[in-house]
């Protein structure tokens, strides 16, 4: 007897809490609801009469916005709240903030906060659905899956696929979240970066900590620049982005030389050109990083949605 | 005429005499005299049957939050959750508001103790100015106000010249160094261990080393300045081997650790629980063990709870915001039993950690069952099992990762000064 599969996660905190069957559900139904975006009137009602608050403790543009777009295009009433310093700093803590949000009868919550864990904080305080969207340097669930969504719509199958992720691991939720979705799925992901830059025991989340940068991107189908930050003024991590560029930035002649001829190009946004990754590669002929944008609305409508079937409520798309 | 508390057939344990045996204690006013022939009239008896009889238990790291955070503890709320956990003295460290690096602080704390304490307090004064690390706090005037040593606790001492002037200027006044080790370059921002947990929480590491680089530096100018100093809360194996070396070529150097490094590790933090957050951090199973081994052979002295207790105000938050520390005074002992339980100590050695060793170390009276010593005594039902509820929490502070755990063992009869202090027998 098949068992009939359900959804069940009322909120999404991490890929740590998705199994293989969850994520592929949500790439499929993100799949389903990609269509709607190139449509002329690119609205349904799915989430009619829904309210959605963006609740951003940290500067965003394109998370914000794109979970804006993925609400909106369900028809949903969408709300944000953008605020750069904590609430705590004013005076108001975390659950108290959250707690009178509540009382305003939200049905979903999209968090994005500085400080790890503090989704999972939330719902334990409300009862409406929390959407993590990036916490701390802990889990970015919707970027994880964007990413897959779109290696899954060049490469078709993620197991066996070797994936590269380059530059600053210990300080990306990204990287978190893809090492821990790709390994789930059964992709070799290697990382590679200054040890400064590598977090302690990575292995333990199934990433494989490569020497160079060279041996991280050989023979790899995909290849994932990060971000990096300027230097931590409490940390000296990296003497210069100067040097940084040199032996760790993603080029043109690297890539020929070891990756795999047809391998995707990545980047999470935004890019420092000339930094992490080049021009020639970020505009050359594999990248998809401009899909990955496209893809995150999908992935994120599809999350939406799910979320709010766990109510009962689940609309026909 | 005073009425005398008789304690009969107890089992007796006293580190300092080495009597383990079966026996009574006669208590009048504030001393143990010796027991006599005729029960008096006035008598208050109790039959310990299967009970243990110690000397009043000594927890040498306490924070009473009193002055100035009068909501988290006081020195009357954290004296009581003493009195029950069986403690019959606390020492109480100087990061209170105002700190406790002057004689006028160090009175009110004792006056309050006076007043409305349940157990001795024993003040430990700031080793500098408000404990900002310059300039050596005033210790001729704290010690003849009632301060038994001095430490930055919570604070790292980061200048190692104000460290080394420290410990000679306490030697010269007979005061204990206590030191927390940390070297904050490391920790600085870090929210838990550095290790596999705190990659998968993704919350800055606080690793081993910043322990360990600190803790030898004290060893170091224990050395140079031959001056006793104390190594307070040690969570770490490395930690623990420095300590070890250092005492196997006779530094005079004393350490203590707390229930919670040898009962916990990282993986208590579980999904982010802010009562498992406490500076320095929860570690791995391999230091837990380390630790462990320490208070076998000799390398700790003491147990002590470093209790700190913390309202919601300061929990309830994201994890890298929450406050450090958690309260131990209601747990140390069934925890400490726990390692008689496993044969990890013996009791006479659970006692000297708990009792003996932190009399010996701070200098003050009790430690001991002798006749005509204090009467600090602590009745323990080693087979008393009961459920730690937050309900039951006497401290103000209801902070602790052992909340809802069963645990065996408990304080029965905790008298101080020849007071009862606490009792669940009658």
């Amino acid at each position: 007897m098949k068992e009939t599969y359900r959804f069940r996660h009322k909120h999404i905190l991490g890929m740590e809490q998705l199994s293989v069957t969850d994520i592929y559900y949500i790439l499929d139904t993100a799949i389903s609801f990609k269509e709607i975006s190139s449509r002329p009137i690119k609205k349904v009602p799915t989430l009619k009469g829904k309210t959605i608050i963006n609740f951003f403790f940290e500067p965003s543009t394109r998370t914000r916005l794109s979970f804006e777009i993925a609400a909106k295009r369900m028809s949903a009433d969408t709300f944000n709240i953008a605020t750069s310093t904590s609430s705590a700093q004013k005076g108001e803590t975390l659950i108290d903030t959250a707690c009178n949000l509540e009382a305003m009868s939200p049905d979903i919550i999209i968090i994005r906060h500085g400080s790890s864990g503090a989704p999972g904080l939330l719902t334990r305080h409300v009862d409406a659905a929390i959407i993590n969207a990036g916490d701390g340097t802990h889990e970015h669930p919707s970027q994880a899956l964007l990413d897959i969504m779109t290696v899954r719509e060049h490469k078709k199958n993620i197991e066996g696929l070797k994936v590269a992720i380059v530059g600053d691991i210990a300080h990306s939720r990204v990287a978190h979240s893809n090492i821990i979705g790709f390994t789930k799925l059964g992709a070799e992901v290697r990382v590679a970066g200054p040890a400064t830059f590598m977090p302690p025991h990575l292995d333990s989340l199934g990433a494989l900590v490569c020497g160079s940068v060279a041996e991280a991107v050989t023979d790899a189908d995909v290849v994932m620049a990060l971000r990096i930050q300027k230097e931590r003024q409490d940390d000296p991590l990296i003497p210069s982005l100067r040097e940084y560029a040199q032996f760790y930035g993603i080029n043109h002649a690297l890539l020929q030389k070891h990756a795999r001829a047809d391998a995707l190009i990545m980047h999470p946004g935004p890019i420092n050109r000339g930094v992490e990754m080049n021009p020639d590669v970020a505009d050359g002929e594999g990248s998809v990083i401009l899909e990955q944008v496209t893809n995150g609305v999908a992935v994120r409508m599809a999350l939406l949605y799910l979320v709010m079937g766990q109510e009962g409520g689940r609309a026909e798309a | 005429m005073t009425t005398i508390i008789i304690l009969q057939n107890g089992r007796l344990i006293d580190p300092v005499t080495g009597v383990d045996e079966q026996g009574d204690i006669w208590i009048e006013n504030d001393l143990i005299i010796p027991a006599q022939k005729k029960l008096p009239e006035n008598s208050q008896c109790f039959d310990l049957q299967g009970k243990w009889l110690v000397p009043g238990l000594i927890d040498m790291h306490v924070h009473l939050r009193e002055p100035g955070e009068e909501y988290k503890e006081t020195v009357e709320s954290g004296t009581r959750a003493a009195a029950a956990g069986g403690f019959t003295g606390v020492a109480c460290m100087p990061n209170t508001i105002p700190v406790n690096d002057c004689a006028s602080v160090t009175q009110f704390i004792l006056e309050a103790a006076e007043k409305k304490g349940s157990a001795k307090v024993y003040p430990v004064g700031a080793i500098s100015h408000g404990s900002q690390g310059a300039g050596l706090a005033e210790y001729g005037e704290m010690k003849a106000a009632g301060v038994v040593a001095v430490t930055d606790d919570g604070l790292p001492v980061i200048d190692s010249q104000l460290m080394r002037r420290a410990m000679e200027y306490a030697g010269s006044h007979d005061l204990l160094v206590m030191s927390h080790s940390e070297e904050i370059a490391l920790s600085r921002n870090g929210a838990m261990n550095e290790g596999v947990v705190s990659t998968r929480l993704g919350l800055r590491g606080i690793p081993a080393a910043a322990e360990a680089i600190m803790v030898y530096r004290e060893i170091a100018l224990a050395e140079l300045t031959g001056q006793r100093t104390h190594i307070a809360h040690v969570s770490t194996a490395a930690a623990t081997d420095l300590i070890a070396q250092a005492k196997a070529r006779g530094v005079h150097i004393t350490a203590e650790t707390t229930p919670h490094y040898f009962t916990l590790t990282e993986e208590a933090i579980g999904d982010y629980n802010t009562n498992a957050k406490m500076n320095p951090p929860l570690r791995t199973e391999e230091d837990r063990q380390a630790i462990r081994k320490g208070l076998q052979d000799g390398t700790f002295d003491a147990i002590a709870t470093d209790h700190a207790p913390h309202s919601v105000i300061e929990k309830e938050l994201e994890f890298d915001q929450a406050a450090n520390g958690i309260i131990g005074l209601e747990t140390s002992l069934p925890l400490s039993l726990n390692l008689v339980r496993e044969g990890v100590i013996d009791a006479m050695r659970m006692v000297e950690l708990m009792s003996s060793a932190p009399a010996r170390i701070l200098k003050v009276e009790g430690g001991t069952l002798a006749t005509g010593t204090v009467a600090d005594v602590t009745v323990i039902d080693p087979d008393k099992e009961f459920v730690f509820t937050k309900e039951s929490i006497l401290s103000k502070g209801k902070n602790s990762p052992f909340i809802d755990w069963k645990l065996k063992g408990k304080a029965v009869l905790t008298i101080m000064n020849g007071r009862i202090t606490h009792n669940e027998l009658s």
